[in-house]
């Protein structure tokens, strides 16, 4: 399901403005920092703190956008712009995000890897 | 001043997000510049104290120190507000780019950021500060940096504007033959420290150095910024100009070269003050009567063995707090009336 959890033209466009070593590189790290901004997500939600909530989905947003994962971006925008108060109030809201994560990642380590 | 558009410049990428971070900084090394990271403002800001950079590229949402609060910083830094800074944030809502446009930003590119359009940022914004760095040495050679800074604070202004100054012309006696007598090396050498004397004397009473042509200075008093006591202070860097020339010929002496000498002219009076030029080219000046009689008194200090000659209105402006002698009235060039001349200090071959 690469194809429309990353979107191919900008994921190519990035490996042929930064050069494909770096942009496997770049994937590398963003693969090392996004559960990290998982975790944050989970923790201020958990600790009731609404600035460090939007602030991690900002990051999650941007780089999310960066790698052409257009789905992951437009569900980090969502909780960036006000979603806290209904993702404190949904049931499990940040579980959707995680499994998005998981093919976003599986979907960068195999066009890392083509 | 540097000759040519700048190359290769120093960049340094703030954003606290480490893939945003690496990426940035891969785009601008592609472009040929040099790039150090800093992960918050407050670890920018230390760097920007410490070293020096041509262009900023900044986060705004961060920990510790957000970019908001970098950009209110350098406002209030004399030595970094002139930093330009291009905002890469992938922050939502309008009057946060105007928020940050206000704070002087100089450009402001949403995240992820186009290659094309970075580069293209880029190179505006360091032709920009090329253009503003020329601007900056070019004031500095004839004016203070007090002065400078006003100007700047001012902005540049074509128009001309009467002001009330006092004019100092002054040379190095029989400098063509001393040219002829000494090398190359040392010629340059002599001016050099020549100049580097006189600007202090000149500078340091307040005056401004706005021609210098060969060995030949002139310098202006109460413009382009007004000064109170213009003729006296002309008169009194003349008399330190003098003093520092003759510190200079010990020096001279003890390495076996001939003393120099030189002669000052003094007018004070209305003169019309301003930029002439182009945009691209202007130079300060100021011209008008008082200022050919200042250069003719110069002259006339040959003529009359004195080192300082001043006219009338510099005379009454320093009153009797400077002695001054009259050597009577003198037919000046291009003056139709004979005029009256003083001559300050003591007599000297």
């Amino acid at each position: 399901m690469a194809a429309t959890t990353i979107d191919a033209a900008t994921f190519m466009a990035l490996q042929e403005a930064t050069g494909r070593e770096f942009a496997g590189e770049l994937v590398g790290t963003f693969l090392e920092e996004a559960p990290l901004m998982l975790r944050e997500l989970g923790a201020a939600l958990a600790a009731h703190d609404a600035e460090k909530f939007r602030r991690s989905a900002h990051s999650l947003k941007s780089n999310s956008l960066t790698f052409g994962a257009l789905r992951l971006g437009a569900m980090a925008r969502e909780l960036e712009l006000g979603g806290f108060d209904r993702a404190a109030g949904a049931g499990d809201p940040l579980a959707a995000l995680a499994a998005e994560y998981v093919r976003v990642a599986t979907a960068l380590e195999e066009l890392r890897d083509a | 001043m540097r000759e040519s558009r700048p190359g290769s410049a120093r960049l340094l990428v703030v954003d606290d997000n480490k893939v945003n971070r690496l990426l940035l900084s891969r785009s601008i090394e592609l472009q040929g510049h040099r790039v150090a990271m800093a992960e918050n403002g407050r670890v920018a800001l230390e760097m920007l104290r410490r070293e020096s950079f041509d262009l900023m590229l900044l986060d705004i949402e961060m920990p510790e120190m957000d970019g908001f609060q970098v950009l209110e910083q350098l406002v209030s830094d004399l030595r970094l507000r002139d930093l330009p800074v291009i905002v890469t944030s992938s922050l939502e809502g309008i009057e946060n780019i105007v928020r940050c446009i206000e704070l002087g930003a100089e450009d402001y590119l949403a995240k992820p950021v186009n290659p094309v359009l970075l580069k293209a940022r880029i190179g505006a914004c360091l032709e920009k500060k090329w253009l503003r760095d020329q601007q900056k040495e070019l004031l500095g050679r004839f004016a203070t940096s007090a002065v400078a800074q006003d100007l700047q604070a001012t902005g540049f202004s074509l128009v001309g504007r009467w002001v009330e100054g006092s004019i100092l012309f002054s040379d190095i006696r029989g400098f063509t033959s001393l040219v002829e007598s000494e090398s190359p090396e040392e010629v340059i050498e002599l001016l050099n420290t020549y100049y580097a004397l006189m600007f202090e004397a000149i500078g340091g009473r307040g005056g401004v150095v706005n021609q210098m042509v060969g060995d030949g200075l002139m310098s202006i008093f109460g413009a382009p910024l007004p000064l109170a006591d213009h003729c006296e202070s002309a008169v009194r860097a003349a008399l330190e100009m003098i003093e520092m020339v003759e510190l200079f010929n010990h020096e001279r002496i003890a390495a076996k070269k001939p003393a120099i000498r030189i002669g000052i002219g003094i007018a004070s009076g209305k003169m019309v003050a301003g930029y002439t030029g182009t945009h691209e080219r202007a130079t300060y000046t100021c011209v008008g009567d008082t200022v050919n009689l200042a250069a003719r008194l110069e002259s006339l200090t040959k003529e009359v063995g004195r080192s300082i000659l001043v006219d009338r209105a510099t005379r009454d402006g320093v009153g009797n707090r400077i002695v001054m002698e009259s050597i009577g009235p003198v037919a000046i060039k291009g003056k139709a009336a004979a005029v009256e001349v003083f001559a300050v200090g003591a007599v000297k071959a």
